[in-house]
């Protein structure tokens, strides 16, 4: 395959996987909106670390923004790509911070003193980090390739890739959130 | 792309990459699950038909667990009824059909060496092979394979102490279809990127075959709709293995009562169906494709109104994401929401309706030859219709509420997507073999496996619907348990008959696959005449599909019969002559 058609290809092949995912998201939090306008549905007031997660996760984004400007100019970007890779870490050490602090509230996933809108909450961000841990090897990946100098100014896709993929985990996850501080 | 490279047995017929040994195993795997379901079903007919009869058969296969003195153990039925309605939908009606004529046409028919990706095709048939024997394997377990439906409804999907049924039967079950997802996820991301950039030069979208249409749109259907049920999975796993309450509330078992509250059966339901339906048009669709492609060279005419066509496979796929809710008409919605759904459900008859004026009109006084895959094609189109007929009727929020979940529904979806949908199968068969395997399969043969199994299959489903009207339930172990529906044994009585027949028919289109196979007569480059460009590969089966260049496409898929010609197709690589208009 040529170069070119191999850029469509594979790019193609990134959107039509996240349309996908999508998909699954919206599975998940239309169950919750039909749920929630059922009786006996609890709001819980979401912890202060899923705010630091949203920000952390922003920050990997801007930095593979940065590596591919970098590589364009025919540089090494592999620096920022551990950083973002550094920003998916502390992203799921803070998502873990929020479900301690959602058990100090006495929400729990299961049993007593779960609700359904615990239960979805525990669901909904448990199935979107999965999700980064997919991010977060395919960013490693990237990065040992960078290193290797395996990409140039004409052949980068595979952070193009990357970079496309992050920002989609981004934005869902942007979605999620603010679904769930409305809704939840 | 090497033509020839060293070959063992593993690389060629196990691990392959081709795409073409690829189809083949999606069919015989297909073929393989269409007879253990098929004998599922006659197994749990003759309880139907009979009810509480010792029947050696059903002790010979089921043995004395399961079928003690021959009379079918009644959690032994509900496993049957729901791995049958598995197996067929989802292995042999979804991987089966659409796995074996993706794999196989897309690429002969855009004009392209191989899929994008052989190695995700590999992987998608490994994912849906290891699915198989997940779920062949429940079938062993102790307390038997899945029993709560082929649409798993909770709260029998969800306790494990419910039924014998609803423990690691059902967990074989969803890790089944998991890998079944994945499977087709897998598959379907390829069809769509194969065909969006593989195409030769001059295969526009609008030169495509219909076929390839229909498959495109529900690889699209598929990747979106099959997501939902994968959530509606993991809320369901959730559910039975850590206890959350997602689709549970206040359920008494054996007088205990259970900790779950708060969870909303109803929304499984929701989740369910939203798949659910866009699921059987996957199933319909590519039927509908093959059956344009063997109605239009079989009648030696251009398919009528392409377009339309091309819109209204479009517009079926859009509608089946927005009539979820006539599955859901006595769940207790608002009638003004199910009014809602009646409307967009009937919306659909339009399209369908179009496709089968097309049909018609394609037929219409076209030199008909009645090849084994044309009898099948318009086999379909009946079947299509008188379907779609009963669908209205069901469509109908305020009738509907009358024969929900009766016989009347079993008719319903049997004629217009088991009978329609296995016929497109068929039909495909006997018009793609001479291409997979070089030899020509027994038209005898073919006439007979039609015309008996087109009125035993009839013979089966038609009945339904007086069953249905007259109240009878679906999926009862008995059917005279209740005085009222004694009466309707002779109905069943025939319905079992016509399904024993139907089923031993199938046997003489196996018999003849394997057969000519091997000894079939040797098929010539493109016994169909037809235009299309997986007729311009040669007979001996190569990578990489041409020897040469891969030809250039100079016109549509349907110049049949095109006057100003000397055959009576002309090949789409044919240049146009000068003046000539396209179509
Ligand atoms: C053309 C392809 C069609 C296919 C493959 C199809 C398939 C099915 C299936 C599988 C079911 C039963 C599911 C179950 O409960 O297990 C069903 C039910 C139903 N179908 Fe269709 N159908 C088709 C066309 C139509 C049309 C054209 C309409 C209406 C215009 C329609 C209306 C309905 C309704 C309302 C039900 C629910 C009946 C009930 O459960 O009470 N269908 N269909
Ligand atoms: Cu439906």
């Amino acid at each position: 395959m040529d170069l070119n058609l191999k850029n469509t290809t594979y790019k193609q092949l990134l959107w039509i996987g996240m349309a996908s995912i999508t998909l699954f998201f919206a599975g998940l939090t239309s169950a919750v909106i039909v749920r929630s306008s059922e009786s006996g549905w609890q709001d819980i007031s979401m912890p202060r670390y899923f705010w630091y997660s949203t920000f952390v996760i922003i920050l990997g984004s801007a930095f593979l923004i940065m590596s591919k400007k970098i590589v364009r100019r025919g540089k090494n970007p592999a620096d920022y790509i551990f950083l973002t890779f550094v920003c998916g870490v502390i992203f799921a050490i803070f998502q873990f911070k929020g479900w301690s602090a959602l058990v100090d509230q006495g929400k729990f996933f299961v049993g007593e003193g779960s609700s359904p809108a615990s239960s979805f909450l525990y669901v909904i961000t448990f199935a979107h980090l999965i999700h980064v841990i997919g991010g977060l090897i395919s960013v490693f990946i990237t990065y040992t390739k960078s290193v290797n100098s395996k990409y140039s100014k004409e052949n980068y896709l595979g952070i193009e890739l990357t970079s496309i993929y992050w920002h989609f985990l981004d934005i869902l996850w942007i979605y999620l959130f603010a679904f769930l501080l409305y809704i939840i | 792309m090497s033509d020839h490279h060293n070959e063992t047995f593993l690389s060629k017929y196990i691990f392959s990459l081709d795409h073409k040994m690829i189809a083949k195993q999606f069919l015989i795997t297909g073929m393989f699950m269409g007879v253990v379901g098929m004998l599922m079903s006659i197994l749990f007919r003759l309880q139907l038909s009979n009810p509480g009869e010792s029947f050696a058969v059903l002790e010979w296969f089921l043995g004395e667990k399961w079928a003690p003195d021959g009379v079918l153990d009644p959690n032994m039925y509900l496993a049957l009824v729901t791995m049958h309605g598995t197996i067929l939908i989802f292995w042999v009606l979804t991987a089966g059909l659409t796995g074996t004529f993706a794999n196989f046409l897309i690429p002969l028919q855009i004009g392209a060496r191989d899929m994008a990706s052989g190695f995700i095709n590999m992987l998608s048939y490994w994912f849906f092979f290891a699915a198989t024997i997940v779920l062949l394997t429940s079938l062993f377990v102790e307390t038997g394979p899945a029993s709560a439906g082929w649409t798993i409804y909770p709260p029998l999907s969800a306790l494990p102490q419910a039924i014998p049924g609803s423990g690691l039967g059902q967990d074989l079950w969803l890790i089944a279809m998991t890998l079944f997802i994945v499977s087709s996820l897998l598959g379907g991301l390829n069809y769509i990127v194969t065909i969006l950039n593989l195409r030769t030069k001059g295969m526009s979208m609008t030169r495509l075959p219909l076929v390839m249409w229909a498959l495109f749109i529900v690889a699209i259907l598929g990747v979106l709709s099959f997501p939902v049920l994968l959530s509606a999975s993991l809320l369901l796993v959730f559910d039975r293995t850590f206890g959350t309450s997602f689709y549970l509330s206040d359920i008494v078992i054996a007088g205990e009562a259970l900790h779950h509250t708060g969870g909303s059966p109803i929304l499984f339901e929701h989740l369910f169906w939203f798949l659910g339906h866009p699921e059987v048009y996957i199933i319909l669709l590519p039927a509908l494709g093959i059956v344009s492609e063997v109605i239009s060279v079989n009648s030696r005419k251009p398919i009528f109104g392409y377009k339309a066509m091309v819109i209204s496979l479009m517009a079926i796929a859009f509608l089946s994401f927005i009539v979820w809710g006539h599955h859901m008409f006595i769940t207790g919605m608002d009638p003004f929401l199910g009014s809602v759904f009646t409307f967009t459900t009937l919306l659909i008859a339009i399209p369908s309706a179009v496709k089968v004026f097309n049909y018609l009109a394609t037929l219409w006084r076209g030199s008909i030859r009645f090849t084994p895959a044309m009898l099948f094609a318009i086999g379909f189109v009946s079947t299509f219709i008188t379907g779609g007929l009963t669908g209205i009727v069901l469509g109908d929020s305020a009738l509907d509420i009358n024969v929900h979940d009766t016989y009347f529904v079993v008719g319903h979806f049997h004629i217009v997507m088991g009978l329609s949908a296995i016929y497109g199968m068929f039909a495909g068969v006997y018009h793609w073999f001479p291409k997979m395997y070089g030899k020509m399969m027994n038209k005898k043969l073919g006439y007979i496996h039609f015309w008996v199994t087109f009125i035993s299959a009839y013979g089966v489903f038609f009945p339904m619907h007086f069953l249905g009207l007259a109240g009878l339930p679906r999926r009862y172990y008995s059917n005279t348990a209740f005085p009222m529906f004694e009466g309707l044994t002779n109905i069943n009585e025939i319905i079992t008959f016509f399904a024993i027949v139907g089923g031993i028919v199938q046997v003489l289109f196996i018999f003849n696959f394997f057969y000519s196979i091997f000894y079939g007569t040797k098929a010539s480059k493109n016994p169909w005449g037809s235009t299309t460009l997986e007729w311009t590969t040669p007979i001996e089966r190569i990578h990489g599909n041409w020897p040469g260049e891969i030809p250039t496409v100079r016109r549509w898929a349907y110049d049949y019969s095109k006057p100003g010609h000397d055959t009576d197709f002309v090949p789409q690589t044919e240049p146009l002559k000068e003046g000539e208009e396209e179509h």
